[in-house]
Formats: C-alpha cells, sequence, structure tokens
C-alpha cells in the first residue's frame, strides 16, 4: 500500500467517524426534540396471537420490530438498507466455520428483559428449542437446517425438543453456537425474523394467544384485548446498544385500537383523531387520498403478491386441468382495479414478484400464451372452459374464502363470478380477517379455494418458493400450514434443496435455479397468482419522521407525534 | 244481478234504492277502498311490484349489462363519447364507477363491480318482495296453525306450546337471526324432492319466517282463547258438533281478519329484517342482490357514489311506509276495534 493510499484511506475513515459522529448527534437531537406524546394506530381487527415465534400476519411482525430482537435484525431503517442484516442480541456477525455449517454468536451483556431480568445464552437456547416446542409455521422449512431440528418435528417429539447437537451454549464467554445440517446461505435472514425472536427461557412451550411474553426491544406490549385496544409502552429496562438494530423510539407510548372499519379509519386518520391505519385503503377514498391529502399518502413497492391458493388435495381443484381453468378465465386487470387500479398493482403469473432476485417475466395463462409469454394480457375464457369440459368437473360446489375487508371481499366477490362462469357452483365465505389467514391454513375446514397475500419474509425468492409450496411446509391439520394448497412435489422440493445448497457457494447459479422452479410451479398452478401490489401508507398531519422498512414495514418506534 | 233492492212500501210512492247487506268481506273492502292513504300505499306497492318483475326486461332491453356479472372493463356510450364503466381517478389513486347516466345504461350509475345500479335494484326489490312475502306467509301459517290449537284445545297442548313459543320469544329475535343464518346460509338442504343450494332464497324466507311465529302465534291464541268461549262455539259444542268442523267453520273465519291484519304488518317487518341480514352479509348471498345487499354494496361507496346506497333505502322506506299504511287501513277495515300491533305481547 502506497503512502498516498494509506492518507486517502485515513482521510476516507475521518470523514466516515466525522459522518457517523454528527449522524449520532443529529439523531440525539432529534430524539430530544420529538421525544414524548402517544402515537395512535387503528386496525379493523386485531393482531392475532402475541406469541412472536407463533404470529406469521404482517399486522403481528410490524409491532415485534420495536418489542422483540433476535441474535440479529434486519437494519431498522427505511429504504434499501432495511435489507441488510446487522448484528442484534448478538455482538457481530459470526464468520462460519465448519464450511459454512458451524456459526458461533457472542451474546451482548446487559440487555434485559421488559420484566427486568437479564438475558443469557440459556434464554437463546431455550427460544430455538421453543421454536419447535410451539410448532412455529417456518420450523419445517428454515429452522430443520439446524441439527436436531428434523428430530423435533417428528410426531410427539416438540414437546421434549432440546436440538441436541445443534445448538450449544457457553455461559462462561456468552457464546451460543449452532450446527446446520448443511451450509445455508439465508440462516442470517432467517433468525432475523420474529421467529427467532429471543424469549425468557421459563416461557411456556405452547402459543400465549393474548398473553405477550417479555422481550428485550424499546417497546413492551402492556395490555392487548384482540377486540379492542392494544397498548405499548416504553420498556423500562431498555438501553439502546445499536440504532441499526433495536432503536430508541420517540413516542412514549403506542396505543392500538381495534374493530374500526377502514372507512372509518380514513376519516379518523384524516381528522387527527388516529395517526396510522393498517387496513388497506377503501376503493373510494383513494382518489380523495391521491388528490387532497397526497402529503399524508406514501406509497410503498412491495416485494408481495395475491394469490388465490387452490386446495390440490381436494376435489375439484385436486384436477390440474381445473387449476389450470381458472388461471386462463381470471382477468388479473380486473382484480388490479378492483384493489386500486394501474398504480397501486401490477398483474402477476408466477410466484417471484417483480424484483425478487430469481423473477424471470413468465406468463403461460393469458390470451395466446404458451411457454415463452412474459405478459399477461387478457384472461382467455374460451380456453378455460374447454379445460373445465376436460376436467369432468363443471358443475361441482365450490366455496372461496375470503377475508371481510372491503377490498380483499370485493375482489372475491370477482373470482367467484369466474368460477361461476366456468360453470362451477361457486359461493364466497367471507370470514374475519382476524382469523382468515389461519382457517385457510387448515386443511379441517376443507378449504377448496382462497383469497390471501404473501408478503415477503426476507429478501429472498426461498421466502416465497421454499416457504409456500415445499412439502416440509404442509402440516395437515395445523392452523399453521403455510404451504396453503398442500403442493407437495419431490421433484420440486429436490430442486429447492439444490438452490439452497447453491445460493451458498454460487448466488448467481442459485438465482437461476430459482428462476426454473418459479416456473415450474406456475405450471403446476398449485395457485393463481394474481397481482403485485403496492402499499399506500397513510398517517396523520402531526406524524413526523415516517419511515418504512421493506421487511418490517412501518416501523413504529421512528415514528413522532411531537 | 242488481246490488241494490226495491224497497216496496217507500213513501210518496217513489222507490228507495237502499245498500244491499254486504257480507264481512265486501264490507272490508269497500271500507278499504274508501281509504284514501291505504288506496294511495296499495298503489305504490303494485308499482313497486311491477317494476320489479320487470327487472329481466330492464337488464336486457334497456341496460344491456348482466347485473350479476362484474363489468370492470365495460364502456358506454354516452353522447357519443365513449366512457369507461369504471373510471380512474384524477388523483392517480384507485378508480371510481360510472356516476348516474340519468339514461336508459346505468341510469343510477355503476356499483364497485361495475354493474348497473338500477338493474340491480330492481333485482333486488324481486328478492326483497319474494323474501318477505314468503316469510309472511310462513309466518301466518305455522303461527296460526300454532296458536288456533293452543287456544282452541287449551290444557297440556296450551301449555306446552305456549312454553315453546316462549322460549322462541326469549331470543333477541335479531341474535336468532343471525345465528340462523351463520349456521344455515352457506348450506345445502335437500328435503325429500326438494333440494335447496347454498344462496338460495328459501333461506332467507325460513330463516325469517320462523323468528316471527311467536310474535303472531302469542296474539292469535289470545283470539282463539276468547273465541272458544263464544257463545256460538259453546252452542256448537252443546249440538255436538264435532271439534275439527268447529274449527273450520267457527273459529278459522273469524281468525282469519286478524291473520289477514298481520299480513302486511308483518311484511313490512320481514322487509326490514331481511335487509338488516342481507346488509351483515348472512341474507341474499352474492351475486344475487337484494336491496340489503345492494346498501352494504353502496357502504363502499358512500363517498364517491352515495346513490348506489341511499336508492335501496329509500326503496325500503317506501315499501315498509306503504305497508304500514296499507296495514293499518286492513286493520281499519277489518277489525276496527283490534289493538293488535306486530310486537304486542
Amino acid at each position: 500500500m502506497t503512502y498516498k493510499t494509506l492518507l486517502a484511506a485515513s482521510a476516507c475513515a475521518t470523514l466516515l467517524a466525522a459522518g457517523a459522529a454528527h449522524a449520532a448527534d443529529n439523531r440525539a437531537a432529534l430524539l430530544k426534540a420529538h421525544s414524548g406524546g402517544t402515537l395512535k394506530l387503528t386496525a379493523a381487527a386485531g393482531g392475532g396471537t402475541m406469541d412472536p415465534q407463533i404470529n406469521y400476519e404482517t399486522k403481528g411482525w410490524e409491532l415485534f420490530a420495536s418489542v422483540y430482537d433476535g441474535l440479529v435484525s434486519f437494519q431498522k431503517t427505511g429504504g434499501s438498507n432495511s435489507d441488510i442484516v446487522v448484528p442484534d442480541i448478538a455482538e457481530a456477525l459470526p464468520k462460519p466455520e465448519d464450511g459454512g455449517k458451524t456459526y458461533t454468536f457472542k451474546i451482548r451483556q446487559g440487555i434485559k428483559f421488559s420484566n427486568g431480568q437479564e438475558l443469557t445464552t440459556k434464554d437463546v437456547v431455550a427460544s430455538f428449542q421453543r421454536i419447535f416446542k410451539v410448532n412455529n409455521p417456518n420450523a419445517g422449512a428454515w429452522y430443520n437446517s439446524i441439527v436436531g431440528g428434523d428430530a423435533c418435528l417428528k410426531e410427539g417429539a416438540a414437546a421434549t425438543c432440546t436440538l441436541e447437537g445443534g445448538i450449544s451454549a457457553d455461559e462462561a464467554a456468552h457464546t451460543v453456537t449452532f450446527h446446520l445440517t448443511a451450509p445455508s446461505a439465508e440462516f442470517f435472514y432467517q433468525l432475523a425474523t420474529p421467529f427467532a425472536s429471543i424469549l425468557p427461557a421459563d416461557t411456556a412451550g405452547k402459543d400465549l394467544g393474548t398473553t405477550p411474553p417479555p422481550g428485550t426491544g424499546a417497546y413492551m406490549i402492556a395490555s392487548y384485548d384482540p377486540n379492542t385496544m392494544m397498548k405499548l409502552a416504553r420498556n423500562p429496562h431498555f438501553k439502546e446498544w445499536d440504532a441499526a438494530a433495536q432503536p430508541q423510539g420517540y413516542v412514549d407510548e403506542i396505543d392500538y385500537a381495534f374493530g374500526m372499519q377502514d372507512e372509518a379509519e380514513v376519516t379518523a386518520v384524516l381528522n387527527g383523531q388516529q395517526d396510522w391505519m393498517f387496513d388497506e385503503k377503501p376503493l373510494d377514498r383513494l382518489g380523495e387520498l391521491g388528490s387532497k391529502h397526497k402529503d399524508l399518502v406514501h406509497i410503498q413497492n412491495l416485494l408481495a403478491y395475491y394469490y388465490m391458493p387452490f386446495n390440490v388435495r381436494m376435489a375439484p381443484f385436486d384436477n390440474a386441468k381445473a387449476r389450470l381453468a381458472v388461471a386462463y378465465a381470471v382477468d388479473r386487470k380486473a382484480v388490479v382495479n378492483l384493489f386500486g387500479g394501474q398504480n397501486l398493482g401490477s398483474t402477476l403469473c408466477q410466484q417471484l414478484p417483480v424484483g425478487m432476485d430469481g423473477h424471470e417475466p413468465y406468463c403461460p395463462f393469458t390470451k395466446g400464451g404458451s411457454a415463452t409469454t412474459t405478459k399477461w394480457t387478457a384472461p382467455d375464457m374460451e380456453k378455460a372452459k374447454q379445460l373445465v369440459k376436460e376436467s369432468g368437473t363443471a358443475g361441482a360446489k365450490v366455496t372461496l374464502i375470503s377475508s371481510d375487508k372491503q377490498v380483499e371481499k370485493s375482489m372475491a366477490e370477482y373470482l367467484v363470478g369466474v368460477l361461476r362462469q366456468l360453470g362451477y357452483d361457486a359461493q364466497l365465505k367471507a370470514i374475519s380477517s382476524n382469523a382468515q389467514f389461519n382457517y385457510i391454513q387448515n386443511t379441517n375446514n376443507k378449504v377448496q379455494v382462497s383469497l390471501t397475500d404473501w408478503f415477503q419474509d426476507y429478501p429472498a425468492p426461498s421466502d416465497f418458493l421454499n416457504v409456500l409450496f415445499s412439502c416440509g411446509a404442509f402440516h395437515e391439520g395445523s392452523d399453521n400450514s403455510i404451504n396453503i394448497s398442500g403442493y407437495c412435489n419431490k421433484d420440486v422440493d429436490g430442486l429447492i434443496s439444490q438452490a439452497l445448497a447453491t445460493a451458498v457457494t454460487d448466488p448467481k447459479a442459485a438465482v437461476a435455479m430459482w428462476a426454473k422452479i418459479d416456473k415450474r410451479i406456475t405450471d403446476d398452478v398449485p395457485d393463481v397468482s394474481l397481482f403485485q401490489p403496492k402499499l399506500v401508507d397513510l398517517v396523520s398531519k402531526r406524524v413526523g419522521n415516517y419511515t418504512f422498512s421493506d421487511q418490517y414495514h412501518t416501523l413504529y418506534s421512528q415514528l413522532w407525534v411531537k | 244481478m242488481s246490488d241494490t233492492t226495491i224497497l216496496a212500501a217507500a213513501p210518496s210512492g217513489a222507490a228507495v234504492v237502499a245498500p244491499a247487506a254486504r257480507g264481512p268481506w265486501a264490507n272490508a273492502w269497500h271500507k278499504l277502498r274508501r281509504d284514501r292513504a291505504a288506496m294511495v300505499a296499495a298503489t305504490v306497492l303494485v308499482l313497486i311490484a311491477l317494476a320489479c318483475i320487470a327487472a329481466p326486461i330492464y337488464a336486457t332491453q334497456v341496460s344491456g349489462f348482466d347485473p350479476f356479472a362484474s363489468n370492470l372493463d365495460a364502456m358506454l356510450n354516452i353522447d357519443g363519447a365513449d366512457v369507461a364503466v369504471m373510471q380512474p381517478d384524477e388523483g392517480g389513486l384507485g378508480l371510481n364507477p360510472v356516476a348516474p347516466t340519468w339514461r336508459a345504461q346505468y341510469f343510477l350509475g355503476g356499483d364497485g363491480q361495475g354493474r348497473d345500479v338500477a338493474a340491480r335494484l330492481l333485482y333486488g326489490g324481486r328478492s326483497s318482495l319474494i323474501i318477505a312475502s314468503g316469510a309472511t306467509v310462513l309466518t301466518l301459517g305455522l303461527a296460526g296453525l300454532l296458536g288456533i290449537v293452543a287456544g282452541f284445545f287449551g290444557g297440556a297442548v296450551d301449555t306446552l306450546l305456549s312454553r315453546f313459543l316462549d322460549i322462541l320469544w326469549a331470543f333477541p329475535i335479531y341474535l336468532l337471526a343471525i345465528s340462523l343464518s351463520i349456521v344455515l346460509i352457506n348450506q345445502s338442504i335437500d328435503i325429500g324432492p326438494f333440494s335447496f343450494d347454498s344462496g338460495s332464497l328459501m333461506f332467507p324466507i325460513l330463516i325469517i319466517g320462523i323468528i316471527y311465529v311467536p310474535y303472531v302465534a302469542r296474539p292469535i291464541r289470545g283470539v282463539v282463547l276468547g273465541l272458544a268461549r263464544g257463545d256460538f262455539v259453546l252452542a256448537s259444542r252443546a249440538l255436538g258438533v264435532p271439534p275439527s268442523r268447529i274449527l273450520v267453520r267457527d273459529i278459522l273465519p273469524n281468525v282469519m281478519t286478524t291473520l289477514i291484519v298481520f299480513a302486511p304488518l308483518m311484511m313490512a317487518l320481514n322487509m326490514l329484517t331481511e335487509s338488516a341480514l342481507s346488509f351483515l352479509s348472512i341474507g341474499v348471498q352474492p351475486p344475487n342482490a337484494s336491496w340489503g345487499t345492494i346498501i352494504e354494496d353502496g357502504q363502499n361507496l358512500i363517498y364517491t357514489r352515495p346513490l348506489v346506497a341511499i336508492a335501496p333505502g329509500l326503496c325500503i322506506v317506501f315499501t315498509v311506509l306503504a305497508l304500514n299504511v296499507l296495514g293499518d287501513g286492513v286493520r281499519d277495515a277489518l277489525d276496527p276495534r283490534a289493538k293488535l300491533r306486530v310486537g304486542d305481547k
């Protein structure tokens, strides 16, 4: 290294340090100026279970971002930086050892749960065992990569899961070591989701429902009634250790009111009675929001998609031609219009949304479509009817389950019309959005087809393809069977395993493999992909520092109201 | 045949025309015809019914759009200009259904699915009227039977039936209707040769028809109790007339007037109940329409297209008002001393 290079490097380092120091000073000033007050949030329905190792809904994850911490976290900031994994409870991101199969995390000292108890390595080990004890939705798709995970997944083994050989702690050295069955390129991502939140070791190994466990985040859930209200207060034992991982919050309290309908929610936010609303904005208010309240509206790109999962194990959609018929018949543009128009969504025929690694435009289910068609243009009802005829399923009774949210119900009503046009005796059953997502997962409910959405858990194609369509993500008779369609193709599972393994050593090659898997699943039609949405966020006039993370969405802790 | 009688002993030799003795039904009809409010109400009801019967004609010959299918990409031609049924909002977010055109197509505008509200309003009226009248017939039939049996036979039969009605009456009416709807509305039921698919109007008819039975059966029982102690019934019993004959010849005709008085009032009540259930998505099921479901559709457009909710609301108001006015007229005509009101215990 030359003298000049050293000088330049020193200058850069000095500038960076100065920049960081300035940012810290600036942040301290902002915290001083804007701290305090109560942030008022509202949603039509409660947030479901407050067990962070079970809850798999956006509403829950948005909350958990400020309440719980994992060993690592996605950076709690806006923009593309929110996709970056940073150390959280761990002091640093460890380098993989043993060819990528061993990770040793050093645990920060001095972190306390909201009940005052100090976090130890025992809590970390117990939390990972608990993932299996509570039948976490992704235990079989993500965390079984830890040695001993598969044993815990066996029937009757969950309650006594120890992850023998997979996780060990050194209390004196404050380290926790993981041994994986195979190298994983997504291990840090999976540790950064709320599923891997670190909870006190004595937390019961069952769904905690409306009694949230203590967390280490900036806020704690002080009370929760899913029918009326949740209150969050500052965690009295929280001391910011890294603003990128778990930043200090601005507001003193967060009140989350449930039960208001979306129309009323919009009015309440515009009137300043509420500060932010969770639900989709009703169609008849979008125009008003876009023209009169542009300053309060934030439109966010999402790596997400709306889709109709078929139950491929139940008539009539156990018949591939019947599924294909629906894929051809749906007017995706119409569905986008019902969602809010072309500015809020774009048609999609495959599982991987635009912007996700592995997305190669592919749309055979369009008028005149073929294996090389990349864009949806129009439905092909003629072909669809022919396919229904060939399948011999015409006249079958079909019930489509949607949530009772206005926008989704409206889309579902259209889709039921399409099913009727195809000759099915179709009807719509709209159930509470509080329950619908878990209801459609449970095979005991005999759901034939439903309407739902999927938002990325982390920025990797496996989060769509492995999570939603692998055999390991299907659990018969469980509310946590995220493979809603029950699709299980051993060949596809093999390809998924290969892609996951390849990603460790050759990420580019893995991306190409994911693209192939995406096409393969699209061709098997376990679901009908409808469109990729954008999110319209609405805040009240008094809200400042709006921050949207790709992973956690709106970061409540970073909003201020003073 | 003349409806008059020439009185032979008329003074000053002139023939005097006196009204012939009318039967009770003719007398009631005569009184009803003289009740102008009731006649206006009846006319309104007939007009509404005719308009609803003509729904298919309107949909096919005038509107030209299927009122049960989404028309999200449909185009209209208004004054030579092509207009999209679903129009992007100027603000760039969202789409709005076409506003009332006040022309043949989309006279009252479109709904959230791009359907012609006017056509759906007429179809919705058919459903609402069919359900209200079907449920009324069912209520009156069941209530009449139970009330007559309980009141006439008395004793253990009366006690049993009355307690059964009390139990039914003890449930909050909407809670009972909602509970039944949630259980039944998505079912398919086969009763002998009859098969009722989910979404059939028979389900709301059954649910609404049953929940109001106690409200009519109790007053009918009271009427029958009084009649059963009447001199003419006692005389019949003394003469050895069989109970079945007493029921048919003496009791039923006297109860019939009360049932007829109840009919329009019950129909009004049933219409309101049907609208409420449909508004809650547990009455008429999509893509069928009733005035209640259209209000529910309109609820989602209340800021941009308020007429979608207001129009069926007005239809319900006018129909129920007309039924209540007609009901009062019928009561005055048939049974002016009656103090019966729906909901009286």
